[in-house]
C-alpha cells in the first residue's frame, strides 16, 4: 500500500510507475500526499488499481484513465478524467471546467460542481455530477450521459448528437438542437442503475429528473442550411 | 498563456508578510508566464502624498539625481526609493501634474508607470521569479497586490507590454487572454484623446477602463461596459487603492481560482498559486463565474 508523497518523488517519476506496473501486480493502492495542484496526476493509468489522492490536484487529473479507480480526496482542475476509456473517477469537491471532456467510457462522479463545459465531446463516458454544472455542458456530446442533481448554466447541450442528459433541477438554457424528451420507464432504469453506480442508491428517485437530447435537425447536412456551412 | 495572481489582507497582522506571500504564488506561475513578470503592490501611503513609480531602462540609472533634480522644479521636498530599475517617488500630492511634465520632458529613458496613494508598480522582462528578486518583492508589505506572469502572443516581449497596465490612480490591470479588437478599439479610443505605446492588446483593456472611468463610470461600471465592448477571451484582475476585482469573458476559457478564509481573499490562475497559502486546506475554494463583476476591498 505505497504512499507517494508528491513533495519528495516526482510527479514523473510516479506517473511513470503506475504506466510500468506489471498485470496482476500486488499493488492495488497508491495513496498520494501533497497534489497541491500539481497538473496530469495518474494521467494515464491502464490498470485495475485504486489511487486515492488528498487534496487538490491540478488540470488533466486521471486523463486517459483505463481501468483504475481514482479518488480525489479535494477539488480538480480543468479537463479531470478528460478522454476518460473505462474505470471509475470520483472528484469529492468540485471539477473546474471540461470535466470528463471526450471521454469514451468510465464513470466520472462529481460530489460537488462542476465549472463550464462539463462533458464537452463525450464519446460514450457517464458522468454524474451531485452538485450544478457551467455553461456550454456537453457541448457537442456525441455518446454517454451527463447527469445533473442540480441546476445547469446557459446552452446545456449544444449542437448534441447522441449523449443523454438529466437534470433534477434547474436548465438556465438549452443550446442549439437540444430538446426536452420524454422520460419513459427505460431511461428512468438506465438512470437508476447510474445513480446507483455513484453510490446514489435509494437516495434520489429517477423519476424526479428530465430528460434532454438531441432534436437532430443540426448534425445531417441540410440543403436549407447551406448558406450556414 | 499568463499566470495572474492577487492577495487581499483582511487580517492586518499578516501585512508585513504579504511580499512574501506575494512572490511565493508568483513563483508557481513562472512555467505560466515565463518571459515576463509585473507586480503592483498597496503599502503605506497618506492622503496628502502621491507616490509615482518611475522606471528606467537600467537599474544604473541615477535615481538620486533625479530626486535633486525633481525637487528643484517643483519646489517641494521628494523622497524615493529605488529597487533596481525602479524608482518610488512621494511628493505632495499638489505637485503631481508638475513632477509628471518634469519627467515627460527629460530627454532620459525613464517614464511614469504608475500613480497613487499607495500603489507602486513594478515590472522587468525574464523569469518571473528572477524578476521579483530584483525588486526584492519578499521584503514588501501591504494590504494587498496583484501580479502576473507573461507569455506573449499579441505583442513583442518588452518592459512596456508586461503587466500591470495602470488604469488611473491607485488602480491597475492584469490580464490572462487576448483580445480580438483591439486594433479598433486602440483607434476609436486614440480619437477620444487617448495615447498608447505599444501594440499590445491588454493596454488598449487598460485604456478603456481609464476612459470609461473618465466618463463618470465606476470601476464596476467600466467593467461591466467591458462585456459589451470587448472582444476576446480574458480573465482581468484590476487592482484599487481598497482592494481588487475580477471579471471573467462570458466564454470563460481561461481559467480562474479563489480562495477565502479569515485572513484573506486569493486569486490564481491556478490552484498551485494557492496552494502555498496558510490555512489554504481549511479555505473556501471556488470558481469566479463568467461575465461576473467581483470586488474585495477595504471598509
Amino acid at each position: 500500500m505505497p504512499t507517494i508523497d508528491l513533495e519528495i518523488t516526482s510527479l514523473r517519476e510516479f506517473n511513470k510507475m503506475l504506466h510500468e506496473l506489471a498485470e496482476g501486480t500486488n499493488d492495488t493502492y497508491f495513496r498520494v500526499v501533497n497534489p497541491r495542484g500539481r497538473h496530469a496526476i495518474a494521467a494515464g493509468v491502464d490498470a485495475p488499481i485504486t489511487v486515492e489522492i488528498d487534496g487538490n490536484a491540478g488540470y488533466y487529473c486521471a486523463g486517459m484513465n483505463k481501468r483504475a479507480n481514482i479518488i480525489i480526496n479535494g477539488s480538480a482542475g480543468v479537463g479531470v478524467a478528460e478522454n476518460m476509456m473505462s474505470g471509475r473517477v470520483h472528484v469529492k469537491g468540485d471539477a473546474s471546467a471540461s470535466a470528463g471532456a471526450t471521454g469514451c467510457g468510465g464513470l466520472l462522479v462529481i460530489d460537488g460542481n462542476a465549472s463550464s463545459r462539463c462533458g464537452i465531446s463525450a464519446r460514450g463516458i457517464d458522468i454524474v455530477v451531485k452538485g450544478s454544472v457551467g455553461h456550454m455542458s456537453a457541448f457537442m456530446a456525441q455518446a454517454g450521459t451527463l447527469v445533473v442533481l442540480g441546476d445547469t448554466g446557459d446552452a446545456l447541450g449544444d449542437s448534441l448528437y447522441e449523449a443523454r442528459i438529466f437534470v433534477r433541477g434547474k436548465v438556465n438554457s438549452l443550446g442549439s438542437d437540444c430538446v426536452e424528451k420524454q422520460l419513459r420507464e427505460e431511461h428512468k432504469e438506465k438512470l437508476g442503475k447510474l445513480l446507483e453506480d455513484a453510490g446514489l442508491a435509494g437516495e434520489v428517485d429517477p423519476s424526479d429528473f428530465r430528460r434532454y437530447g438531441s432534436g437532430r435537425t443540426l448534425y445531417h447536412f441540410h440543403m436549407d442550411n447551406l448558406e450556414a456551412y | 498563456m499568463c499566470g495572474i495572481i492577487g492577495l487581499f489582507l483582511k487580517n492586518k497582522a499578516l501585512e508585513p508578510e504579504l511580499g512574501t506571500m506575494l512572490s511565493g504564488m508568483l513563483s508557481t506561475m513562472c512555467d505560466r508566464g515565463p518571459d515576463s513578470a509585473g507586480f503592483a503592490i498597496y503599502g503605506a501611503g497618506d492622503s496628502g502624498h502621491v507616490k509615482l513609480t518611475v522606471r528606467a531602462m537600467s537599474p544604473a540609472y541615477d535615481f538620486a539625481s533625479l530626486t535633486t533634480r525633481l525637487s528643484e522644479a517643483i519646489g517641494s521636498p521628494v523622497s524615493v526609493e529605488i529597487r533596481d530599475s525602479h524608482g518610488v517617488f512621494t511628493l505632495p500630492e499638489s505637485a503631481e501634474q508638475a513632477a509628471r511634465h518634469f519627467i515627460e520632458s527629460l530627454d532620459e529613458d525613464v517614464k511614469v508607470v504608475g500613480s497613487g496613494t499607495r500603489m507602486e508598480i513594478y515590472k522587468e522582462v525574464g523569469r518571473p521569479d528572477a524578476v521579483a528578486k530584483r525588486f526584492h518583492l519578499e521584503n514588501m508589505a501591504g494590504s494587498h497586490g496583484i501580479a502576473h506572469t507573461r507569455m506573449a502572443t499579441e505583442s513583442a516581449v518588452t518592459t512596456d507590454g508586461a503587466h500591470p497596465f495602470s488604469t488611473g490612480r491607485d488602480q491597475c490591470l492584469v490580464h490572462n487572454g487576448s483580445l480580438s479588437n483591439h486594433n479598433a478599439l486602440r483607434r476609436q479610443l486614440k480619437r477620444k484623446g487617448l495615447s498608447f505605446e505599444t501594440e499590445n492588446d491588454t493596454e488598449v483593456a487598460a485604456g478603456y477602463l481609464t476612459w470609461r472611468i473618465s466618463q463618470g463610470d465606476s470601476l464596476g461600471d467600466a467593467l461591466k461596459h467591458s462585456l459589451d465592448d470587448l472582444d476576446g477571451f480574458y480573465t482581468f484582475v484590476v487592482g484599487t487603492e481598497d482592494g481588487f476585482g475580477v471579471l471573467r469573458d462570458p466564454i470563460a476559457c481561461k481559467p480562474a481560482v479563489m480562495a477565502e478564509t479569515d485572513d484573506y481573499v486569493a486569486f490564481g490562475s491556478e490552484y498551485r498559486a494557492l496552494a502555498g497559502l496558510p490555512g489554504i486546506g481549511k479555505a473556501h475554494v471556488w470558481e469566479p463565474k463568467p461575465a461576473t463583476v467581483y470586488f474585495w476591498e477595504r471598509h
